[in-house]
């Protein structure tokens, strides 16, 4: 590798020998068309025309007014298929089309990644296979068929747990066999270098909007910035336009599930310790033996038993602080975002809404102005939260 | 090199030799790679390596299931330990992991296991597991650990030299010796920080694929060899994706020093998990048959 991937001791290439060589190309790419004036205009165009980028940073005036805060709302969720996935899929369609490489997989768990992958695969004409947990493929119907109204096809894991995790070891499994060809598109800044360096780069362009936006509307920084933390690609986005800012607060939320200390948790960074999975050293979920455990979350975006090697980073200097908040609170953030604003966010998003409601009634934050990042819509979860709030839809 | 390598046996009790284990627990040395790979040479074979996890498809049983390859001729044993995640494991021996994990294996169990062995054989033990594993214990303590119990080498599947120091460090230490795989893909940039770092043997990947049984072994396997031959004097073992004699006939007319076999055995075990009897006995009978097939 021609650098080394890591944030403090976090991060680093814990693959099999056989993935190195592709990762080495996959980095070199990287290196080379970030900074390319061909490659970056094509970007450009794609997130503009195809994604629907800028997206708008959108003063929540009644929830403002009811919190007794400045709330402004990050509008990924305006962008096609729902969520800012896309923002990552596209640029590493976009390489893997500049590599040359003649297909795409990815992993996907509640669907939203696999989706943002077959629709960028249909675009550039690039077959894409998605594999996705049979649990998921089972709760997630919907998705698996609009993943395949795009082409995309899509294959159930039934392998360990048969959710998210087991799909990307079986990703893995599939770039390890067809190394030449493929390119695994990873969904979040996770796995080893350079996804976490590469996924918050093309993530990035959610702070770099963010950071000029609200100096327009405020003409100061926020005073925090607020996402919610699965892989962690959405948080790393927005924050990376105001890291060093010393001053704007960086809260990443977690999915709770019942709790941090329970069994049922998403909660990785609050509740986990260090350790390798999927090619890089950073916090899990495990036991006392190192096996890891199954993350639990409302939100299917965030149960994953492991959380990006940046986050890690953030966590241990205090430079970003992780939190987590329960499904129930995430519910209620459903709920109040819903009513009191007429937008309906994606459960995980809910998890941002609700620490941002959380922190705005402490006292010593009267005021503030604050920064959520709506990383996705709500559409996908109307069954989920229908079932939880008892409707029949 | 070669001096390191011929001092990194493990210490074992005799007691296998009297049969009754009653004499007094003198320890004496395992057979190091070094021995090993010289003895078979000499005899004019290849090297024997069956793979299996410890406690598939429980911890007695897994023991029995190993007496059985070293009765069967094995040279060498490869032992997994279960791991939850494991990414370059096909479904096979993803299936042995969980079947060892629901039986209760854990790391500390697993180097019970090593320990269990060592009382019936002198063969090389070589562990195959994931790094979390190392991670979580503590690297020094995993292999201090490792040696008390008597492996003489470790594999971490998801360990490239690039983040292996430490593991390196400590395994050195402790008398354990690092095993790293390499591959078609591997540059020989590449290969010469591997086998920098490789003791005992180098475990060579000849298929671009997870752990598995398949039909044919890839013909490119004597260039593959030779390539790395080119680069080092450490023993070399093809393993994955080798499943029956003539597979294992081929890698060592190859030129390779040893074949891997372990998919097409844990089927074994999957397969009659309902007669323990006759899957021990499969287990030997499919041992000698691939063991013979060294003798060139
Ligand atoms: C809308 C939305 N937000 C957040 C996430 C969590 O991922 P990350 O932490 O990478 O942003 C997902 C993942 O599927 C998602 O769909």
């Amino acid at each position: 590798m021609i650098t080394q991937g890591k944030f403090g001791k976090y991060g680093g290439v814990f693959v099999p020998e056989l993935i190195i060589p592709a990762l080495e190309e996959l980095e070199k790419a990287f290196l080379k068309y970030k900074d390319d004036k061909k490659f970056n205009e094509e970007l450009d165009y794609y997130l503009r025309e195809f994604a629907g980028r800028p997206t708008g940073l959108y003063y929540a005036s009644n929830l403002s007014e009811k919190l007794g805060c400045k709330i402004y709302l990050k509008r990924e969720d305006m962008l096609h298929t729902g969520a800012h996935k896309i923002n990552n899929t596209l640029g590493q369609g976009l390489l893997a089309k500049y590599m040359g490489k003649t297909r795409l997989i990815a992993e996907t768990g509640a669907g939203q990644h696999g989706i943002a992958t077959a629709v960028v695969g249909a675009m550039l004409k690039i077959p894409v296979e998605v594999y996705m947990g049979s649990e998921d493929v089972e709760r997630q119907k919907l998705n698996v068929f609009r993943m395949e109204l795009s082409g995309a096809s899509v294959t159930p894991v039934e392998t360990g747990s048969c959710t998210l995790k087991d799909a990307i070891n079986e990703a893995f499994r599939d770039w390890i066999t067809n190394v030449e060809t493929t390119h695994y598109l990873i969904g979040s800044t996770m796995g080893p270098h350079p996804y976490p360096t590469m996924v918050k780069h093309f993530q990035s362009v959610i702070g770099r909007e963010t950071r000029k936006q609200i100096l327009e509307k405020e003409d100061k920084l926020p005073d925090a910035v607020i996402a919610c933390v699965g892989g962690g690609s959405n948080s790393m986005g927005i924050f990376s336009g105001f890291i060093d800012d010393k001053d704007v607060e960086l809260i990443g939320v977690e999915g709770g599930g019942d709790g941090v200390g329970t069994k049922r948790t998403g909660a990785t960074l609050c509740g986990g310790t260090e350790g390798v999975l999927h090619g890089s050293l950073s916090f899990v979920l495990q036991d006392d033996d190192g096996q890891i455990n199954e993350a639990s979350s409302i939100s299917a975006g965030l149960d994953y038993p492991g959380v990006g090697p940046e986050h890690a980073y953030l966590h241990v200097t205090g430079r970003a602080k992780y939190v987590a908040v329960t499904d129930k609170e995430a519910l209620e953030g459903f709920e109040v975002l819903s009513k009191y604003e007429g937008i309906i966010p994606a459960l995980e998003s809910s998890h941002a809404v609700a620490y941002a409601i959380k922190y705005a009634k402490k006292e010593e934050n009267k005021g503030k102005t604050i920064v959520i990042n709506l990383s996705g819509r709500g559409d996908k979860d109307m069954f989920i939260v229908a079932k939880e709030m008892g409707e029949e839809v | 090199m070669k001096a390191q390598e011929a001092k990194t046996g493990t210490q074992i009790g005799e007691g296998q030799k009297t049969g009754e284990g009653k004499r007094a627990r003198s320890r004496i040395k395992s057979k190091s790679y070094a021995e090993m790979f010289e003895e078979v040479k000499s005899k004019g074979e290849g090297a024997f390596i069956p793979f299996v996890v410890a406690g598939d498809p429980n911890f007695e049983t897994s023991i029995q299931i190993v007496k059985k390859l070293v009765e069967g001729g094995a040279d060498a044993l490869e032992i997994g330990f279960t791991f939850s995640d494991p990414v370059a494991d096909g479904p096979t021996v993803q299936s042995a992991d969980i079947r060892a994990f629901k039986a209760g294996m854990t790391t500390k169990k697993g180097f019970e296991f090593v320990k269990k062995l060592r009382k019936f054989t002198n063969i090389p033990v070589g562990l195959l597991v994931y790094y979390n594993l190392i991670y979580k214990m503590g690297i020094e303590e995993f292999y201090k650990n490792a040696a008390e119990s008597g492996v003489n080498g470790v594999l971490a599947a998801d360990l490239p030299p690039e983040e292996a120091g430490d593991a390196v460090v400590a395994a050195k230490k402790y008398g354990v010796d690092p095993i790293f795989l390499a591959a078609q893909t591997t540059s020989n940039d590449r290969l010469k920080q591997i086998v920098d770092m490789c003791s005992g043997f180098l475990y060579v990947v000849s298929v671009m694929g997870v752990t598995g049984a398949r039909s044919e072994v890839k013909t490119s396997t004597v260039e593959l060899i030779e390539r790395m031959r080119g680069h080092t004097d450490t023993p070399l073992c093809v393993g994955f994706g080798i499943s029956k004699p003539e597979h294992v006939a081929e890698v060592i007319k190859a030129g390779s020093d040893g074949a891997i076999v372990g998919s097409a055995l844990i089927r074994v075990i999957e397969e009659n998990l309902n007669d323990l009897a006759f899957m021990k006995e499969k287990i030997k009978d499919s041992c000698s048959k691939l063991k013979e097939a060294t003798r060139r």
